[in-house]
């Protein structure tokens, strides 16, 4: 962008400021950095600028990359949910689509700030991953590079293992029950001359380790892995603590981005634009809202659900206005209290209708030899499964169920089972790093084609390959 | 309430934490690559390309594991543009159920996920002959100067004014005159004045002759074939890198031996017996005419299915390949038997006899193989008392 278009981008960004106010949005100052391209798909690959450095990260910034190079993809935007908001933009995009983004943003911000799961987000999550970047440098320097990328490797395979509901939080885990020691014999013969008695010592009750089953399988390992040294348990924290950064967005991405577009298309409308960079926009928004046949486009479904949620409670059916007692006029209210109080899972349940359903033409697919065909369009089956894989952000449950096992310390984990198997090879695999964490046998217990089943690994001092008991 | 926004834009240029990841990223992918350089070696795709030719080879993956659903198995939410009914094809899965990457066949073959990764064939090739180098080689006749190059290394006081090295000049003289109390530049003297002066580097190379051979006879099926040519194509391109001063002789041979140029040495496709000491012969005499061995390291390679027309030829081809031995550093037999179905051939079996450590015998059954037969025909050994020149 030439400096004279920033100055226009700059005082656009200050009107749009102004519309987004007289709709009630309410979001934290913002502040807009434009970028170059290399840039933006640098934070869109650590998904927050300044983050520690590895590998994965590496990739993921070559495949955003080459994707932006072939021209397939591109991110519009990147916004930090920090107070004061960072944005950063694209700066060889148009004035006219970087206005556009600008509203996206502002609506982005105004939900960080305003929905209820993230009320408990650290608002200074910039510095806290500068902070941490710079303690893995240090433990780079001290332990190694590469021992440090072989604990990462480890603890970014069970990342997404945390709990992030601290209020439903049944206190800190216990210690592992203290071990029952032999009192030592006064004599050599002291069995001889008790031979015939019955013990008196009564058993100890057994006490639970975890009491109640963990889910927070990071914060669990970072208390009470046998075997780490203090840098190592840090390094689960660290890790632990982007992740519950990053959980609240993941919880709410189609409300997101849903309620964003809703917006900037609204701001877009007041804008005095001229008819050609109103048809600019146009293809812009109809871009990022076209359907995808394999997914389900967040930004889509996500501003109709908003659309139809403020036209019913606007113009309600005459049946709602009597069951329901809705006197109509209530749209606005609505769904400013829907971005309030939803996540994604609620905000679909409660109102992904029949019609929507319908209109945006949602279905299930699945393999089928070696075709991915359509099995379901009834509304509820396709609602209900899509909010079956929502459930725990569509990754596994999985839970410490006793840290003590066979009273040897080894690691008994169960996998809630709610319909859907595991990939046995990739629980293979995890249980390898997880046994580098642990450095115990580890065992998990889920169920394979309706079968309850165990996998164990032993590592070096049984089997090699994990074994299966039904 | 007032709504606050700013707007900048600063320089980004000297911003690099992404492609420092990325070449870590790279880096795991060449050691994965490494790690299966047997299953790439025999790729038939790699041996028809060019040197700058992007070539996909199949790597372990790289993907962190964690736990996950099984995805063949779930169903999955999809959006049409209206009107789509039950039955309808999104598309196909590449490979169909049993697709890599999925781990629908989880238990059967743990551990094993692989993906595609791209490479150019010099960079493949790179990595393919890191550790590989000629064995036994000796220092031999050092008339063949590979180079002779002049480089100015050092700083005199003597020399031709053309070669003044007028930097150093000055900084003497202003260094003295700061001596004397009186800084500056002026006065130049003789002791002043400092010559750039060079260095002869002279580079020796030794001197090796590789004999290839290659059994084109009507019972090498398109196996063995592929075997031989894909095991000459390594070996060729290894000494063409490695070694400036490495000559190549091939040599076809069903029961007559013929020398051939390298384009129909790899073409060649002929029937009719086998006379395995047809080659053997024809390479002796190669060898004793135009490379002695006082002057040439020299290094027979014979590939063949080990067929050969009776006994009688084996007891020659001994005697040939221990005439060979007795004038070379080492001798290469490579048998090729697909899937390991015969008990090993009698020419194979008449090898066994020879005992001496510079006889070099492979089997190979599997495309797999022919990567370790690379590395055993060329790790670097040396004979105990000797010292191996090998660059």
């Amino acid at each position: 962008m030439t400096p004279e278009e920033v100055r226009e981008l700059e005082g656009a960004v200050g009107e749009i400021m102004v519309i987004a106010d007289r709709f009630g949005l309410d979001p934290y100052p913002v502040h807009f950095e434009l970028v170059p391209a290399t840039i933006m798909y640098e934070f869109g690959a650590y998904g927050l600028p300044g983050r520690f450095s590895h590998w994965t990260h590496g990739r993921a910034y070559q495949q955003i990359k080459t994707m932006y190079d072939y021209g397939l993809s591109k991110i519009y935007e990147l916004v930090i949910n920090t107070n004061p908001a960072y944005a950063f933009l694209l700066e060889n995009n148009t004035v006219l689509q970087n206005k556009m983004v600008a509203a996206h943003v502002l609506a982005h911000v105004d939900f960080f700030k305003n929905n209820a799961y993230f009320e408990h987000t650290n608002r200074s999550m910039l510095e806290t991953v500068s902070i941490n970047a710079e303690r893995l440098r240090r433990y780079e320097f001290e332990h190694g590079r590469e021992k440090v990328e072989t604990l990462l490797d480890a603890v970014l395979s069970i990342q997404e293992h945390i709990d992030n509901n601290p209020r439903l939080r049944h206190g800190a885990p216990d210690e592992p029950p203290a071990r029952r020691r032999m009192e030592p014999p006064s004599t050599p013969y002291d069995d001889m001359l008790r031979l015939g008695e019955t013990k008196a010592e009564p058993e100890p009750e057994v006490r639970k380790f975890p009491a109640e089953p963990e889910k927070d399988l990071l914060l669990f390992l970072a208390d009470h892995a046998p075997d780490l040294e203090p840098w190592q348990r840090d390094v689960l924290h660290i890790v632990r603590s982007e992740q519950l950064y990053f959980l609240p967005q993941m919880q709410t991405k189609i409300m997101n981005e849903g309620w964003a577009s809703f917006w900037h298309a609204r701001i877009m409308r007041e804008l005095e634009l001229t008819e050609s960079e109103y048809v600019q926009f146009a293809q812009l928004h109809s871009g990022v809202l076209s359907p995808s046949k394999r997914n389900v486009n967040p930004y889509y479904v996500g501003m109709k659900i908003f659309e139809d949620v403020e036209r019913r409670w606007d113009e309600p059916t005459e049946e709602e206005r009597k069951k329901l007692g809705r006197p109509g006029c209530e749209g606005r209210s609505k769904v400013f209290e829907v971005r309030q109080l939803d996540n994604d899972a609620s905000f679909l349940r409660n109102y992904l209708t029949k019609d929507l359903v319908e209109e945006l033409d949602l279905y299930l697919y699945r393999l089928e030899g070696d075709k991915w065909v359509i099995v379901e369009k009834d509304w509820e089956v396709v609602r209900d499964t899509i909010l079956t894989s929502m459930t725990n952000f569509g990754q596994p449950y999985i839970v410490v169920e006793d840290g003590d096992y066979r009273r040897g310390r080894e690691l008994y984990l169960k996998h809630r089972h709610e319909g859907d198997d595991l990939d046995l090879d990739y629980a293979d695999k995890t249980m390898r790093y997880l046994y580098q964490l642990w450095s115990r046998p580890i065992h998990l217990e889920t169920i394979v084609d309706g079968k309850s089943t165990v996998l164990t690994y032993e590592g070096q001092r049984g089997h090699a390959e994990p074994v299966r008991r039904s | 309430m007032p709504l606050t926004v700013s707007l900048s834009k600063n320089d980004w240029s000297l911003h690099r934490k992404g492609p420092i990841d990325q070449a870590r990223h790279n880096e795991k992918v060449k050691e994965a690559i490494k790690g299966n350089l047997a299953g790439i070696v025999g790729e038939e795709a790699i041996i028809t390309a060019d040197g700058d030719k992007i070539v996909k080879v199949p790597i372990r993956s790289l993907e962190l594991p964690h736990f996950r659903f099984d995805d063949g198995r779930r169903k999955h939410a999809g959006q049409g543009q209206g009107g789509t009914k039950v039955g309808d094809v999104l598309g196909q899965q590449p490979g169909g159920q049993a697709g890599p990457g999925r781990g629908k066949q989880a238990g059967q073959e743990p551990g094993v996920d692989y993906y595609e990764a791209e490479i150019t064939v010099d960079e493949l090739a790179a990595l393919v002959f890191a550790d590989l180098g000629l064995p036994f080689l000796k220092p031999k006749g050092r008339q063949e100067i590979e180079s002779e190059t002049v480089r100015f290394n050092e700083i005199r006081k003597r020399g031709i004014m053309s070669n003044l090295d007028k930097k150093r000049t000055i900084g003497e003289n202003l260094r003295r005159n700061a001596r004397l109390g009186q800084p500056g530049f002026f006065g130049l003297s003789n002791d002043d004045l400092r010559f750039k002066t060079w260095e002869r580097d002279v580079k020796y190379e030794t001197n090796a002759v590789v004999i290839a051979m290659r059994d084109v006879s009507g019972s090498m099926g398109e196996f063995e074939k592929y075997i031989t040519r894909s095991f000459y194509f390594w070996m060729v391109r290894f000494l063409r890198t490695r070694y400036k001063q490495v000559q190549i002789v091939f040599i076809t041979h069903h029961t007559e031996a013929k020398e051939v140029d390298e384009d129909t040495f790899f073409n060649l496709g002929e029937s009719g017996g086998t006379k395995v000491s047809s080659a053997y012969q024809l390479a002796l005499d190669v060898a004793n005419e135009r490379y002695p061995s006082s002057e040439w390291n020299t290094y027979p390679f014979h590939f063949s299915d080990g067929d050969n027309w009776g006994e009688v030829d084996n007891q020659r081809c001994l005697d040939l390949v221990k005439a060979l031995l007795a004038r070379s550093n080492a001798f290469g037999y490579g048998e090729i038997q697909e899937g390991g179905r015969r008990s090993p051939s009698t020419l194979m079996s008449a090898f066994g006899q020879i005992k001496d450590p510079h006889f070099i015998g492979v089997t190979i059954t599997r495309k797999e193989d022919v990567y370790p037969a690379l590395k055993q025909f060329f790790s670097t050994r040396e004979d105990g008392d000797r010292q191996a020149v090998a660059r």
